[in-house]
């Protein structure tokens, strides 16, 4: 392997770090919250609460039984007004409980410090805790933290990476939350049994990866290391092979190669429950994007209304024209300013007619920076050719079930090709393609 | 107020890079070696290179016009297409024949093809070779640099040619009178197609696109470079088989054209190898005293095969490691 190979792909997005500074303002409490029971990786909670039921601060509204699920916590005091149904981004629908507050925050009495002794109880708090991963994948916590082969992993990444443009409440949590980061850190190390722990900055926060390696001073296995700013170094694959040299294999996961990755949000909220037991009820987000009149970052309660959000941040300087979930490579488009803030929620911006450019797909003029920038390694434009051709058995040797929907492809592509968005639409069809031929080599058998 | 908002699927910024500014770049690194032409060609340079372009643009214009297409003349691939057919061409050159070549690059190679990005073969090499061979005298009638129209000569490539022929042997001589010095080939004061003869115009072409990122260093390297150490083991004079004919302009702006090439860059690392062994084995061996022309079209047809021999290998694709 030369020197050459190691070289992150990806591509060179700005960074539009325009809030980095912008220490975390916490909004007032909403007069109404909408807590939507879809809010991780995995299917949506069943409501535990009716309209009528007095709330308060922490106590658990929705639950389910699912492995892949994680509890959802009252985020205010008040009563629960109504139980109302939302088009979720995605196009699904999901249950939302609309809670109207007292303004008094009263903690509920399952509130209170978790006893923790062992790896069981761990995970059990971390559950508890209502933990997603908040660096916008929401993949419930306690699953990821309790992999099969435990005894296997040796190493904790933690990702405070931040690749997506215009994001800085990672950056913000180092700086005001860093304390708590090498807590969390510390009680993963201990209760999992991980003697080392990596924690991966990118190079454009200087400041952060000098505070992390203040704090991380006289910590055993704990080291910081500094990152490339290129998008996207904060993906999980991406991440790994980038601080410990290791790939994870097709259809394995990152504790394959004795891996845990987690965000640094989603730590350093873990150790605040670790502390005194509040559960993941607010979220810090980066509010900015060019209609928005104050940029800055806002710790917002769970189910407060973007709007409200946006409202908090002096409105609109100009008409919006999309409004985003999430960075400008990965988040989703919302059609609503109504939309509440999830869990795993870190931005939301709000783009002004010049941001929202008219792409006109032009034909394919094979340049290759496709090719050049996807840090998977695969080749956009010839999976897009198979696509178009319906060609099932080329899409699986192209390898599109490795994208990891970075965007890079789509980013750098001067014919302006929906090259990810087509990755999406093909790893959906040729999943559906496989299990079809597993099925009739089954009937055949 | 939000009634208006636009939703589509991430990702949410696009690079600014288009197909046109992209051609836009391949236009301006081509200027310097139009103005060296035109110093070393006189105005007849400018109006053969004025003359493939616009007939380039306008074929394509009618084109997509009578088969009710999208309009394409905005990405400017035409006019590239134009002017690297014009710099492939002697300055005195009937206009009615550049305008033939114009017509088999644009329409029989590009449009018939389907148009842009789907052509088998750079348009501007088949549209010269149609002309080389319906049209021998006047394609291989090359005016004298700073001399008048009505003077024409031979290329550095149809002297060594001619000599060979004559029994000399051009190499072992100690500097055969008759050939240009390395000074004057290097600044393109020799016969030659009116954009190829300036190396140091087409190098710096090279440099600016390199530095815009539209094309990497890989294949002009490997084509020169193979250029450079066969002719060499052959017991030619390397630096003169680079100088000479369309190496450069061939290696810089033809060997790098996107949609007849290979995509990754060891597929651009055997393009250039390839079309630089087929360059000297035509120059040395074949009946013609140039090779570039041929060695890029017999490397285009065989790209899709190299495409499929150097696909990259996907992180942690089964049984791999990183490509």
């Amino acid at each position: 392997m030369s020197i050459f190979d190691k070289r992150l792909k990806g591509v060179r997005a700005p960074h539009c770090k325009n809030t980095m500074d912008s220490a975390t303002q916490k909004m007032p409490v909403p007069d109404k919250v909408y807590i939507c029971m879809s809010q991780h990786m995995g299917p949506p909670c069943d409501v535990l609460v009716k309209p009528g039921d007095e709330v308060k601060v922490g106590q658990v509204i929705g639950d389910s039984g699912a492995f892949l699920s994680s509890p959802i916590h009252s985020s205010v005091s008040g009563k629960v007004t109504g139980i109302d149904q939302i088009i979720m981004p995605n196009g699904t629908r999901s249950k939302t409980v609309v809670i109207e507050t007292d303004k008094e925050q009263t903690y509920h009495e399952s509130v209170k410090k978790p006893e923790v002794t062992d790896r069981e109880s761990f995970l059990k708090a971390v559950r508890g805790a209502g933990l997603v991963g908040l660096g916008g994948a929401g993949f419930p916590s306690h699953i990821k933290f309790n992999p099969k082969n435990l005894d296997e992993v040796d190493t904790l990444i933690i990702n405070g990476a931040e690749c997506e443009p215009y994001i800085t409440s990672d950056y913000r949590t180092i700086m005001e939350r860093g304390e708590d980061v090498m807590t969390g850190i510390q009680a993963v190390m201990k209760y999992l049994n991980i003697p080392t722990c990596i924690i991966g900055i990118e190079d454009n926060k200087p400041k952060g990866i000098a505070r992390m390696q203040e704090l991380a001073k006289g910590v055993p296995g704990v080291r910081v290391q500094s990152l490339v700013a290129r998008y996207p170094q904060g993906a999980e694959k991406v991440l790994i092979f980038e601080t410990t040299g290791r790939i994870v294999p097709e259809g394995k996961l990152p504790a394959d190669v004795g891996c845990i990755v987690n965000n640094i949000t989603t730590i350093a909220q873990l150790a605040r429950f670790l502390k005194d037991g509040l559960p993941l009820i607010a979220k810090c987000v980066t509010v900015d994007g060019g209609a928005i009149a104050k940029p800055q970052n806002v710790q917002a309660l769970i189910g407060t209304p973007i709007k409200e959000v946006v409202d908090f941040c002096g409105g609109y300087s100009k008409e919006p024209r999309k409004l985003l979930m999430g960075g400008p490579m990965m988040g989703t488009a919302l059609y609503d300013e109504t939309y509440p803030i999830l869990k795993n929620n870190n931005a939301i911006l709000a783009f002004d007619e010049s941001q929202v450019e008219g792409y006109a797909e032009t034909a394919c003029i094979r340049c290759g920076r496709c090719v050049r920038s996807c840090p998977m390694n695969l080749m956009p434009l010839r999976i897009e050719d198979a696509f178009i051709k319906d060609d099932y058995q080329g899409l699986q040797d192209y390898k599109v079930n490795l994208c990891i929907e970075c965007g890079c492809c789509a980013y750098s592509c001067p014919a302006k090709r929906h090259l990810v968005q087509t990755h999406r639409l093909a790893k959906a069809r040729l999943r559906r393609w496989t299990q079809e031929q597993t099925a009739k080599e089954g009937g055949k058998g | 107020m939000t009634q208006n908002l636009v939703i589509t699927s991430s990702p949410h910024f696009r690079a600014k890079d288009t197909t046109r500014t992209i051609m836009l770049d391949v236009l301006i690194a081509l200027c310097p070696a139009l103005i060296a032409s035109v110093i070393w060609f006189g105005p007849r340079a400018l109006l053969v290179s004025a003359v493939c372009v616009g007939a380039s643009v306008l074929f394509e214009y009618t084109y997509r016009k009578l088969m009710h297409l999208d309009m394409t003349i905005g990405d400017l691939s035409a006019a590239v297409t134009g002017l690297l057919l014009a710099f492939n061409l002697p300055s005195s050159i009937p206009l009615w024949m550049a305008v033939i070549g114009c017509f088999v690059s644009i329409i029989i190679i590009k449009q018939l093809f389907g148009g842009i990005g789907k052509n088998f073969a750079n348009p501007a090499i088949v549209g010269r070779i149609v002309l080389l061979i319906s049209f021998a005298t006047p394609m291989t009638n090359w005016p004298v640099p700073l001399g008048t129209d009505a003077v024409t000569g031979p290329t550095p490539l149809g002297m060594v040619s001619a000599m060979e022929a004559a029994g000399v042997d051009a190499a072992s001589s100690a500097t055969p009178p008759s050939l240009p010095t390395y000074v004057d080939m290097f600044l393109g004061k020799i016969g030659g197609s009116l954009g190829e003869t300036c190396t140091l115009a087409l190098l710096i072409g090279f440099v600016y696109l390199v530095i815009r990122k539209v094309i990497t260093i890989t294949e002009p390297v490997a084509f020169v470079g193979t250029v450079f150490v066969l002719s060499w083991l052959l017991g030619a004079d390397p630096i003169f088989h680079v100088l000479a004919g369309g190496v450069m302009l061939g290696a810089i702006f033809m060997g790098t054209d996107y949609v007849t090439t290979p995509t990754t860059e060891t597929g651009r690392l055997i393009f250039g190898i390839g079309a630089g062994i087929l360059t000297v084995v035509i120059r040395l061996y074949g009946a013609y005293p140039e090779g570039v022309s041929f060695a890029i079209l017999i490397m285009n047809i065989v790209t899709p095969h190299i495409d499929n021999l150097t696909r990259i290998k996907a992180l942690g694709a089964e049984g791999g490691k990183k490509a």
